[in-house]
C-alpha cells in the first residue's frame, strides 16, 4: 500500500455521455465515498467489487446526482491502493460536480497517468503493460486498441520474458561453467547451448520486423492525396471524408477545408493529407511547389495519385507521378463517370490503380480495399503469426540491441572466443531485454546455478 | 587503568590478521585481541587458499599491500591455476596450504609488526560513547580504548556446534565461543542473524590406500601470488581424487533421521555453492557419484582433508559413508566432521567504507558481515584496517568500485542486497569481469595501495617498471612490423600466405599465434617478463572486448557519479512506493548507481529520484 494521498479523476472521456466515470484512488478513498454516499447498504458493510445503488449528497445536504458506486479494495486493484468508483450520469456539468464534490472532501486532482503510475509503482504492471496502458488512452481506432489491449493482457511481455527466461537459462549454463570445475557440472555442450539462442535472434527479428505495423497503428498511416490542379484532389478527399464521417476524429480547430483530416479507414488510423501546397500556385513547374509536394511524398506511407480519367495525361501530370515510389503509390483514375479517355499505359511502373468518381462517391469500396491491400503488403504483413506487434519505438530499440547482442554472440562462438567473452554477449542481450522487462540480477543466475547443479566442495 | 590505541581490533582471523597488520603499518597504534593466541590465522576449514574468484581476491589484497598473498606463498604445498582451459579473465591461482606453517607465519609477521600488540582475550561488551565507540571490555575486566574498534568475529559469536542430534557451544572444534557481544549488538539496534557453515571430518593419512587413487599433482612451475616472492622453494605434494558411490549414498540416506539438518535442529541458513554431503545426495538423487579431494593438511601433519563431504551426520555414518569410497576402506576419523550455527549483522547496516551506520568508529568484517572464505574475509579486514586509519587521520574513507576490483564487488553487493546465506565470491558477480583479471590487480589497485602508504618503496618501483614495460612491450607490438618479403619468418609463422605487412600487434591477434610465436622477431619483446608478456597477449587478443567492456564501466561511472547528499530525506520525494521509500531509506545510497542496485527500486524510481536531484 502506498502511502501517498489519495486521488481523483474522471475515467471517462469529457463530453456528453450516457454515464460518466469518477473515479479515486488512495488510502482515503472509501472514507471520501462515505461522507458523500447514501445508499441501502451503509459503506462499511459494501462488497469490494460489487456495484450498489445510491446518491450523493454535497455538505449542504443538497442531492447531487444519483449514481452507483463501486469500492475495490487494495490489493485487488487497478492501482493497488482501494479505488472507489462513481458511476454518475453523463455530461461534463454533472461530472464537474461530482468530482468538486471529492475535491472538496480533500482528495487531489490526479495527474495526466498517475494511476497508472501507481499501478506500476505497486507492481500491479510491469513497464511494458504501463505503456501499453497510456497506448489504450490514447489509441484512436479500435484496431490500435486491440492491440494496445494485447499487449496490457501481457502478450508482448509474455514473449519477452519468454525470451528473457531462454538467456537467462543459457547465461546460468554458461556461469556454471566458468564458476565451477567440469566435475561438478559436467562437460558444456556449446552448441547446445548456441541452438536456442539461434531461435531466439529470428525470433527477435520477426518482432523488430512488426514494429512498422505497430507504428502505423499508434500514430496512424500518413496518406497523401497528390496530382495536378483539378485532377479533383478535393473532392476526392471529401468523397472519402464522406464516406467514413460518422467515426471522424477532427483534429481540435481545424474545419473540412483544411489540408489534413484525421479517419479510420478498413481498420487503420489514417492522417489524410491533400498535397494542397501546391493548390494555390496551379504551376508543379515552379520550384517552391515542387519542392514541398516532394517533401510531403518522402514522408508518406502511402500516396494516392490522382489523374483524370477522362483526358489524355499531361506534362504535369507526370511530373507529379515522378515525386512517387511505385511500391506505396495508387494511382486514382479519377472521374468514372464521365467517358474514359486517358492514355494509363504510360504509367510503367505503377500497377496499382483504381477508378473511382469522387463527385458521385463510385468506387469508394474499391478504393478502400486498394489502400488496405498495400497497407497490408507492407508492413502490416509482418505482424507475427501470434499477432504480437511492437508499437512502442523503445521496444524496439531495445530489441534491436538485443539482436545485435546475440549476433555478437554467436560471432564471438564462431571464432572460438574463451567463456567469459560470451557470457558478456548474453548479458548485454538480456540487459537489453531488460530495458522492458527489468534487469536480471547476478543473483538470479546464481539461484539458478544452484537449483540445477550440485556444485561447491 | 585502561590502556589506549587508535585502533582495536577484535578477533586474528584472517580478516583480522590483515586489519590489524593494514592499521600498523598506516602508522597507528594498533591492538589486536583474540581469544586464542595458538589459533592466529587459522584455516578452519579447507587448507587451500584461492580458488575461481578467490585468488583473484588474493591477487587484489596483495595489489593493496595486504599479507595473504605473501603468506600463503611461504607456506603453499601445491600451487595450481585453475581454468585454464577458459579465458584468461577466469583464471585463478589456488594453492594448498601447510596449516601449521601458514598460521605460525601470520603469528610470527603480526607479532614482528612495529605499533602493533597481539593479546588473547575474550571481549565480552564494546565501551561505547555516545554515537560512537570507545574501545572494548574483556571478560577478565580489562578495558581497552581506542576511537575505532574492528570487529571479525568469525563463526564465534554464539557458535553453535552441531554433530548428530548432539550440539554444543563452540566457535571451532575444541574452542570456546565468544558470548555476550552480538546480544550487545542487538541491543543497539543491529540486525543479528544466524547463518550455518559446515566443515568435513579429517582423516589420518595412515590409514588411506593412495596407491589406488587417481594422483592430483601442482602444477609443473608454480606461481605465486604476490609480486614480493621471487620464487617458491617449498616441495609439492600432490592431492588424491576418490568418488562416493551408491553405497555411500544409501549410508548417507540411512542417517538423515539423525541429521540436525533434516531433523530441524539446526535454524540457520547454509551456503548453496558448499552444500554438505548428506545434502548433495538429498538434492540431487540422481548424481551417482560425487568427487572428492583428499587433501594433505601439511607436510609434516598426518591428517587429511576430505574436500566435499562436509557434514553433520553422526560420527558413525561419517565413518561408515567414507569407508564405501575407493582407497578409504580401513579410513580412521581423525577430528569428526561437525556444522557450526553463528550470529552474524545484516550488512545492509554498513557504510561501503565497511564502517557500522549505527556507530561511529565501529567497523565490521568478515564472516560477522555473512560472508564466507578466507580471502573474501581477508579482503574487508584490510580495507576496514585501511578505512580506520583514514577515520582516525580525519582522511575519506577508501572505497572501491565494482569496476576496479572484486573486493569493490564483494562490498557493494554487501551494503547494498545484504545477505540472507553465506556470501561467497563468483566470478560471475562481476559485470566488468574482462577487466578484473588476476594479473591486472596490481594496475587496478596499487595505485590506491601506495597512496594510503601500504606499499614498499621496493614494491612500488617494481610496480612501476611492470607498467613501464607494458607500455614498452605494446610500442614494440604496435610498431614492428614484419614485411611480405620476409619469406623466412613467414615460414616460420606458417603465414606463406600473407600478402601485405602486418605489425607483430596484428600478428598476435591471429588465434593461432601466441606472444611465444613472435621472440624471434623482437629481442626486446622477448626479454620481458612472463607476466608482462602474457598480459600483452591478452590485452592485445581480446581488446575487442575489452573495450567494449570499458565502454560499459564508461556508462556505469556516470551513474555512480551523481551523488546523492548524506541525509538526502526520501520523504520530501512524491511518487514512491513506500517500500522503495523504506528500502532507499535503509540503504541511504551514496549514488544514484548504488540506488539502482538495491532490489526492489525499480527504474520508476530511479527516473523520479534522478528528477529530484537535478532540481
Amino acid at each position: 500500500m502506498l502511502s501517498l494521498d489519495t486521488i481523483v479523476a474522471p475515467a471517462t472521456p469529457p463530453g456528453e455521455g450516457g454515464v460518466g466515470i469518477v473515479r479515486l484512488s488512495g488510502p482515503r478513498a472509501v472514507d471520501f465515498l462515505g461522507t458523500t454516499f447514501r445508499g441501502n447498504t451503509t459503506i462499511t458493510r459494501m462488497e469490494s467489487h460489487r456495484l450498489y445503488y445510491g446518491k450523493l449528497f454535497n455538505s449542504d445536504e443538497e442531492r447531487v446526482d444519483e449514481v452507483l458506486a463501486v469500492i475495490m479494495r487494495a490489493p485487488r486493484s487497478y492501482t493497488g491502493e482501494d479505488v472507489v468508483e462513481i458511476h454518475c450520469h453523463g455530461g461534463t456539468q454533472i461530472l464537474r460536480s461530482v468530482l468538486d464534490l471529492f475535491l472538496k472532501a480533500g482528495a487531489r486532482m490526479a495527474g495526466p497517468g498517475e494511476f497508472t503510475q501507481r499501478a506500476f509503482l505497486n507492481g500491479r504492471l510491469d513497464l511494458a503493460q504501463a505503456e501499453a496502458v497510456i497506448g489504450v488512452i490514447k489509441a484512436r481506432s479500435e484496431r490500435a486498441s486491440r492491440v494496445a489491449l494485447d499487449q496490457l493482457d501481457g502478450h508482448l511481455s509474455q514473449k519477452i520474458y519468454k525470451f528473457s527466461e531462454q538467456l537467462k537459462q543459457s547465461l546460468a549454463l554458461l556461469e556454471a561453467h566458468i564458476d565451477f570445475p567440469d566435475d561438478e557440472v559436467g562437460a558444456l555442450d556449446l552448441p547446445g547451448l548456441l541452438a536456442p539462442l539461434r531461435k531466439i535472434s529470428l525470433q527477435v527479428d520477426t518482432l523488430v520486423g512488426s514494429f512498422d505495423v505497430g507504428r502505423v497503428l499508434r500514430e496512424g498511416v500518413n496518406v497523401l492525396i497528390l496530382g495536378r490542379p483539378n485532377v479533383g484532389k478535393s473532392s476526392l478527399m471529401n468523397a472519402i471524408l464522406g464516406e467514413s464521417r460518422a467515426i471522424v476524429n477532427e483534429i481540435a480547430g481545424t474545419t473540412r477545408d483544411t489540408l489534413e483530416e484525421q479517419l479510420v479507414l478498413a481498420g487503420f488510423p489514417v492522417r489524410l493529407v491533400d498535397a494542397a501546397g501546391v493548390r494555390d500556385t496551379d504551376d508543379p513547374v515552379e520550384q517552391e511547389g515542387v519542392r514541398r509536394a516532394r517533401e510531403k511524398a518522402a514522408v508518406a506511407d502511402l500516396v494516392l495519385m490522382v489523374v483524370d480519367g477522362s483526358c489524355p495525361l499531361t506534362g504535369q501530370d507526370i511530373l507529379a507521378l515522378e515525386l512517387c515510389r511505385p511500391d506505396n503509390t495508387l494511382v486514382v483514375v479519377n472521374k468514372s463517370d464521365q467517358a474514359q479517355n486517358c492514355d494509363l499505359e504510360r504509367l510503367v511502373g505503377f500497377p496499382c490503380r483504381v477508378s473511382v468518381s469522387a463527385k458521385y462517391s463510385l468506387g469508394l469500396d474499391d478504393l478502400s480495399e486498394a489502400i488496405l491491400g498495400l497497407l497490408k503488403g507492407g508492413a502490416a504483413s509482418s505482424e507475427g503469426e501470434e499477432g504480437v506487434v511492437v508499437t512502442e519505438r523503445r521496444h524496439r530499440d531495445a530489441l534491436l540491441l538485443t539482436k545485435a547482442a546475440l549476433k555478437e554472440l554467436l560471432a564471438s562462438a564462431e571464432d572460438s572466443a574463451p567463456l567469459e567473452c560470451l557470457a558478456m554477449d548474453l548479458r548485454e542481450a538480456l540487459s537489453a531485454l531488460g530495458l522492458i522487462t527489468g534487469e536480471t540480477t547476478p543473483d538470479e543466475i546464481l539461484d539458478q546455478i544452484f537449483s540445477q547443479f550440485c556444485v561447491g566442495k | 587503568m585502561a590502556e589506549n590505541y587508535d585502533i582495536i581490533v577484535v578477533g586474528a582471523g584472517h580478516a583480522g590478521c590483515e586489519a590489524a597488520l593494514a592499521a600498523a603499518r598506516m602508522g597507528c597504534q594498533a591492538l589486536l585481541l583474540t581469544l586464542n593466541l595458538d589459533a592466529v590465522a587459522q584455516m578452519s576449514c579447507n587448507p587451500a587458499i584461492g580458488g575461481l574468484a578467490k585468488g583473484h581476491l588474493v591477487r587484489e589484497i596483495d595489489a593493496l599491500g595486504g599479507e595473504m598473498a605473501r603468506n600463503i606463498d611461504a607456506t603453499g604445498i601445491q600451487f595450481r591455476v585453475l581454468n585454464t582451459k577458459k579465458g584468461p579473465a577466469v583464471r585463478a591461482s589456488r594453492a594448498q596450504a601447510d596449516r601449521d606453517l601458514y598460521r605460525a607465519r601470520m603469528k610470527q609477521v603480526v607479532e614482528a609488526q612495529e605499533g602493533l600488540d597481539l593479546k588473547q582475550g575474550q571481549v565480552i561488551s564494546l565501551v561505547v560513547e555516545g554515537e560512537g565507540v570507545a574501545g572494548v571490555e574483556t571478560r577478565d575486566g580489562l578495558r581497552f580504548l581506542a576511537p575505532t574498534v574492528i570487529l571479525t568475529t568469525g563463526t564465534f559469536m554464539r557458535g553453535l556446534i552441531h554433530v548428530g542430534l548432539s550440539h554444543y557451544p563452540g566457535g571451532r572444534a575444541g574452542e570456546p565461543p565468544s558470548e555476550g557481544l552480538s546480544d550487545q549488538l542487538r541491543t543497539l539496534g543491529f540486525d543479528v542473524g544466524r547463518l550455518k557453515t559446515g566443515t568435513p571430518p579429517r582423516l589420518d593419512a595412515a590409514t588411506i590406500d593412495f596407491s589406488v587413487l587417481e594422483e592430483q599433482p601442482g602444477d609443473p612451475v608454480p606461481k605465486p601470488f604476490s609480486a614480493d616472492t621471487l620464487g617458491l622453494d617449498r616441495p609439492q605434494v600432490p592431492c588424491h581424487i576418490t568418488y562416493t558411490n551408491e553405497r555411500t549414498h544409501e549410508v548417507i540416506r540411512g542417517g538423515l533421521d539423525r541429521s540436525p539438518l533434516y531433523s530441524g535442529v539446526i535454524e540457520g541458513v547454509g551456503p548453496r555453492y558448499c552444500p554438505s554431503i548428506e545434502d548433495k545426495v538429498v538434492r540431487f538423487p540422481e548424481k551417482d557419484h560425487h568427487q572428492i579431494f583428499l587433501e594433505p593438511e601439511g607436510l609434516t601433519s598426518g591428517e587429511v582433508y576430505p574436500n566435499g563431504v562436509s557434514t553433520s551426520l553422526p560420527v558413525d555414518v561419517q565413518l561408515a559413508y567414507l569407508r564405501t569410497m575407493k582407497g578409504l576402506e580401513r579410513v580412521e576419523i581423525m577430528r569428526p566432521g561437525y556444522a557450526i550455527e553463528y550470529d552474524y549483522v545484516d550488512p545492509i547496516q554498513l557504510k561501503p567504507s565497511l564502517e557500522t551506520k549505527l556507530l561511529r568508529g565501529l567497523y565490521h568484517a568478515g564472516q560477522i558481515n555473512g560472508t564466507s572464505g578466507y580471502e573474501e574475509a581477508a579482503g574487508q579486514g584490510l580495507l576496514a584496517g585501511i578505512n580506520a586509519v583514514l577515520q582516525v587521520k580525519g582522511r575519506e574513507p577508501v572505497v572501491i568500485g565494482r569496476d576496479q576490483g572484486y573486493l569493490g564487488v564483494l562490498v557493494d553487493d554487501l551494503v547494498n542486497l545484504g545477505t540472507k546465506e553465506p556470501y561467497r565470491m563468483f566470478t560471475s558477480r562481476a559485470e566488468y569481469r574482462l577487466l578484473l583479471r588476476e594479473d591486472n590487480a596490481d594496475q587496478r589497485l596499487s595505485p590506491l595501495g601506495r597512496e594510503v602508504g601500504l606499499l614498499t618503496d621496493e614494491r612500488w618501483e617494481k610496480f612501476s617498471k611492470k607498467l613501464v614495460d607494458l607500455e614498452r612491450g605494446n610500442e614494440r607490438l604496435r610498431t614492428k612490423r614484419i614485411s611480405p618479403g620476409n619469406h623466412e619468418a613467414l615460414d616460420r609463422l606458417g603465414l606463406q600466405g600473407l600478402k601485405n605487412g602486418a605489425s607483430l600487434e596484428e600478428l598476435l591477434r591471429r588465434p593461432e599465434i601466441g606472444i611465444g610465436d613472435l621472440d624471434f622477431l623482437d629481442a626486446e619483446l622477448a626479454s620481458f617478463s612472463q607476466e608482462v608478456r602474457s598480459e600483452l597477449e591478452t590485452e592485445i587478443k581480446y581488446a575487442g572486448y575489452i573495450r567494449r567492456q570499458q565502454e560499459q564501466v564508461e556508462r556505469f561511472r556516470r551513474l555512480e557519479s551523481l551523488e546523492i547528499p548524506e541525509g538526502f530525506d526520501y520523504d520530501t520525494v512524491s511518487g514512491f512506493s513506500a517500500e522503495v521509500r523504506e528500502k532507499l531509506k535503509r540503504v541511504a545510497p551514496r549514488t544514484l548507481g548504488q540506488a539502482g542496485r538495491i532490489p526492489g527500486v525499480t527504474p520508476a524510481a530511479v527516473a523520479i529520484l534522478t528528477v529530484f536531484l537535478r532540481r
